[in-house]
């Protein structure tokens, strides 16, 4: 593929990534800094978002799985998370941390306790269904990006 | 994907010549290196830490060298507020602006850290526009 379709092809994912709203302003902003004198920036960055966020979902996950949950802990992880996909401009895994923590709040009320569990199980599922999406999409996107430095530098020799 | 750089390079260059040099402090690796970045591309040099207790301890060696810290308020062991206090409250660092980063908008937090001296107060996520509006005041 000539690096011009690669560039294409990188351009329009990034593009159609910000159409679906999984990217948002923020990921637009951090884009803008990547230049020569950084240009691993974006994919330091994306790496290190899977990684964290692979992390606290495997904990999110053993902490549900408990005979009691402790429910400070999985706000405490959703909270994290949170942070982190703002930080970055992961909107969609964003607002459902965001749907997770408010069920988190709710886990109380009386004589609702399982329904609530099934609720935060349900919330779980939805960001992990939002991450692995991004990711699939992130993946592809280091891909080309590393296409097009190897094609690009082949062209400075 | 790659595009040319913004920063405009405003903060760069003490009165020695040399690169500011801006410590900044944040639990999250994700925000660390977010910060990092942000502030590298206002051509700022970096150190970014995980802790209180570690910024402090880079301080205790380098505080001649460090013109600003930038800090996360909510961390595990030693908050940014704790932070904020032992700098304000050290004879040697105390003429270091701080500037507090938070995800959570309340009111009285960000006043009782404006009171007990930090420069501002950043509410998260940190955007590029942010960092250089308070590194262009800041770091004169």
């Amino acid at each position: 593929m000539s690096l011009m379709a690669l560039r294409e092809q990188l351009n329009g994912l990034v593009n159609s990534m910000f159409l679906e709203g999984l990217l948002d302003d923020q990921f637009e902003q951090l884009q803008m800094l990547q230049d020569e004198s950084s240009p691993g920036f974006i994919a330091e960055l994306i790496t290190l978002f899977c990684g964290d966020s692979e992390r606290i979902l495997a904990e999110l996950t053993k902490l549900l799985d408990q005979a009691v949950v402790d429910y400070q802990k999985v706000d405490a992880f959703v909270h994290q998370l949170k942070g982190s996909s703002s930080s970055v401009g992961a909107q969609h895994v964003k607002l459902a941390c965001v749907q997770f923590r408010q069920f988190c709040e709710e886990h109380n009320k009386e004589g609702l306790k399982g329904i609530y569990f099934f609720r935060c199980l349900r919330a779980l599922n939805v960001v992990k269904h939002e991450y692995y999406l991004l990711r699939g999409k992130f993946d592809t996107m280091l891909q080309l990006e590393q296409r097009i430095q190897a094609y690009e530098s082949k062209q400075q020799i | 994907m790659s595009s040319v750089g913004n920063g405009d390079g405003c903060c760069a260059g003490g009165s020695d010549g040399g690169q500011r040099h801006v410590l900044a402090v944040d639990d999250s690796s994700v925000d660390r290196a977010v910060i990092a970045g942000i502030l590298r591309s206002s051509k700022l040099r970096v150190t970014a830490v995980d802790s209180g207790k570690r910024a402090l301890e880079l301080l205790g060696l380098e505080k001649k060298d460090v013109s600003m810290i930038i800090t996360d308020y909510w961390m595990p062991e030693m908050t940014g507020f704790e932070l904020l206090k032992r700098v304000k409250e050290s004879s040697e660092l105390k003429e270091i602006p701080v500037v507090i980063m938070s995800s959570e908008n309340v009111p009285n937090r960000i006043t009782r850290c404006l009171e007990e001296g930090a420069e501002e107060f950043l509410l998260k996520p940190i955007r590029p526009s942010d960092v250089s509006r308070v590194c262009s005041r800041v770091l004169k």
